[in-house]
């Protein structure tokens, strides 16, 4: 599995990243690229370490060794709160929504590398930091708007669906108009329907954002993903297509090694962890 | 351009809810303040200044969701502030006062600094030590700070074009105020900006906070700072309406009853605020009637006042979760509802 060559300057990638915690090697040598426009799937059983990949490139986790690259630039020892400036942006594991804003309020905080007003003119009461807040409001109604979210500008997120929240969430990540999206787990919990407008969307994000998501539901991966990178106990034992990796002998026995017994391989690992939502 | 009509214009401007505000309570003060006597000007004055404190306190509590149990401390620095430049350097008052919250807030930047980079009970622990450990320090050093008796000051003059006849204690009040709207103005606009929603959301979920672009230690030493700042000038007036700083005045049980207060009016609210610091003032003398009214002998006398206070504050909490504010709030929802559903009857 050689990592495809990118285009100098664009896109990311990760290369021999190596992390442990206490004794457990979370991560060993794990080398992977995002091109612009390309939708990149990661999957693999449970503790493989796709969490961590992504806390790697946020800056949660410092890897022992290995760097990474960025549009070109070295990414460091990068500070989470700087990713939404370099248009990364990423939703959690999960929903991760502020449980005591309203959904206007949660998608506006995503708009936060927008913002010109400083301190002073916010504890004065200026025009200044009025106009900048509508200015962000206006970007967030507009992204709610882009993912079928309107009408409940005012609703906190524990009063909605579970599938709206997760939608809310995405806007919140989407209005900071990223060119690369981490996406942990986006379809957990959401019913057919849903999880095919889910499918449209990424796919309608265009050439310019990368999309790396981390996923167990396979029909969903295989559908949306044009690559797959399989991790197991933090390796990479596969990185092909879609199709190819559903027969990928390395990858149907890190699934079937573990759940020998349910039987059928991808589909049952699927449908085993989704219920965690 | 389209032009605004008044309500319209109220919305989009924060600048000018804040002062219409301001405006309002200056105005309501003053006439309250017009009707009362020397010693309820005073209670007022005491109610303003622990306005100025609880509502900093509030908004590092209930909005960035922090704690601090040394703001009792915070005061002390204003206060000695206070009566250091206008005993010994005779500066003026309002001066004083702005040094007070410049210096208060200075000493909130490591407080803050440490507070943000610590959780629960570490973070608890570090702002206790400042509230013991602060006032000692006027022990420590007697010759700038005098003691166990510490130092005083000479009344405020009420200016002459107030009449010859203006009270000392109502002009005291007036200051108080005038202090608390400050604050209010000052802590208005924060909350209805984006500042004020950024500690919102830090303290809803720090990871997910960062992620969105925020800086979650800077956010929470900033809100530390501003809270500094209110308790410092909190503390400066104290100290104008007492002509006194001593290191008594700021006990460790200061910093707990203030928490009480901003808890009991209803965290995270600007009307919290104002309920707590009526209850600050209010309840203590209530509970000393209460209890001065049942001629029990003066052992029990003595102690009763503590007893029917916490009785009053469990009682309270039972009763109104979410703080006095909290509970208006609800009832507020309630006699709406209750409109609307005689309108969709009829
Ligand atoms: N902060 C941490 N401290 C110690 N161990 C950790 C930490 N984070 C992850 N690990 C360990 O690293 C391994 C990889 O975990 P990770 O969360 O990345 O798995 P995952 O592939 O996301 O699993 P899941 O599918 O369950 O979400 C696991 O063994 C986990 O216990
Ligand atoms: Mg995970």
């Amino acid at each position: 599995m050689e990592p495809r060559e990118l285009a100098r300057g664009t896109g990311l990638s990760v290369h021999e990243i190596t992390v442990s915690f206490a004794g457990i090697t979370a991560l060993e040598h794990v080398s992977v690229d995002v091109a612009p426009g390309e939708v990149l799937g990661v999957i693999g059983p449970n503790g493989a370490g796709k969490t961590t990949l992504f806390n790697v490139i946020c800056g949660f986790v410092a890897p022992q060794s290995g760097a990474l690259r960025w549009r070109g630039e070295p990414l460091g020892r990068i500070r989470p709160d700087r990713l939404a400036a370099l248009r990364i942006a990423r939703t959690l594991q999960g929903v991760g929504l502020f449980p005591h804003l309203t959904v206007l309020e949660n998608v506006t905080v995503g708009a936060t590398r927008f913002r010109r007003a400083g301190l002073g003119s916010a504890l004065l009461g200026l025009p200044r930091s009025d106009r900048d807040e509508r200015a962000l409001r206006e970007r967030a109604r507009a992204a709610l708007a882009q993912l079928g979210c309107e009408n409940i500008d005012e609703r906190l997120p524990g009063t909605l669906p579970y599938a709206v929240q997760k939608r809310v969430a995405l806007a919140r990540a989407l209005v900071c108009e990223p060119e690369l999206l981490l996406l942990d787990e986006p379809a957990g919990g959401l019913d057919a329907r849903e999880l095919s407008d889910l499918a449209k969307l990424v796919a309608s994000l265009g050439s310019s954002v990368a999309v790396m998501l981390v996923e167990h539901h396979m029909d969903f991966v295989t559908s949306v993903c044009d690559r797959v990178v399989v991790l197991d106990f933090g390796r990479v034992i596969a990185d092909d297509v879609p199709r190819a990796i559903q027969q990928d002998p390395h990858v149907l026995e890190a699934y079937l090694g573990r759940d020998a017994d349910t039987g059928d391989g991808l589909g049952a690992e699927a449908r085993a962890t989704d219920a965690r939502g | 351009m389209r032009r605004l009509g008044g309500s319209a214009a109220l919305r989009r401007s924060t600048l000018l809810r804040s002062l219409g505000l301001v405006a309002a309570g200056a105005v309501v003060l003053a006439l309250v303040s017009e009707g009362l006597g020397a010693y309820d000007n005073l209670e007022l004055a005491t109610g303003a200044y622990y306005f100025a404190v609880l509502a900093g306190l509030t908004v590092l509590v209930g909005v960035s969701g922090q704690i601090s149990l040394g703001h009792g401390g915070l005061m002390a620095v204003g206060a000695y502030t206070v009566v250091l430049l206008i005993g010994n350097e005779q500066w003026a008052l309002v001066p004083a006062l702005a040094a007070a919250v410049v210096v208060t807030s200075l000493v909130g930047i490591p407080v803050g600094a440490a507070a943000s980079r610590l959780r629960g009970p570490y973070l608890a622990g570090a702002t206790l030590a400042f509230a013991v450990g602060l006032p000692a320090l006027a022990d420590k050093f007697p010759a700038t700070f005098g003691g166990e008796n510490g130092l005083t000051i000479n009344p405020p003059t009420p200016p002459s074009f107030l009449g010859a006849s203006f009270e000392l204690e109502r002009w005291e009040a007036w200051i108080a105020c005038a202090g608390a709207l400050i604050v209010l103005f000052v802590l208005y606009n924060l909350l209805h900006s984006g500042f004020g929603r950024a500690l919102r959301a830090v303290r809803d979920d720090e990871i997910a906070a960062s992620l969105c672009g925020l800086r979650v230690g800077r956010a929470q030493t900033l809100a530390f700072i501003l809270s500094a700042g209110c308790a410092g000038l909190g503390g400066g007036l104290l100290a104008v309406v007492l002509q006194l700083a001593t290191p008594g005045a700021f006990p460790l049980e200061l910093s707990l009853t203030l928490l009480t207060g901003v808890v009991l009016g209803g965290l995270g609210s600007l009307a919290g605020a104002i309920w707590g610091a009526a209850v600050l003032v209010l309840l203590p003398s209530w509970t000393n009637d209460l209890a001065h009214s049942f001629s029990l002998s003066a052992n029990v006398e003595n102690n009763l006042p503590f007893a029917i206070y916490g009785l009053v504050l469990i009682g309270a909490m039972l009763v109104w979760p979410s703080g006095i504010q909290g509970g208006v709030r609800e009832l507020g929802g309630r006699l709406r509802r209750l409109r609307a559903h005689r309108v969709a009857e009829r």
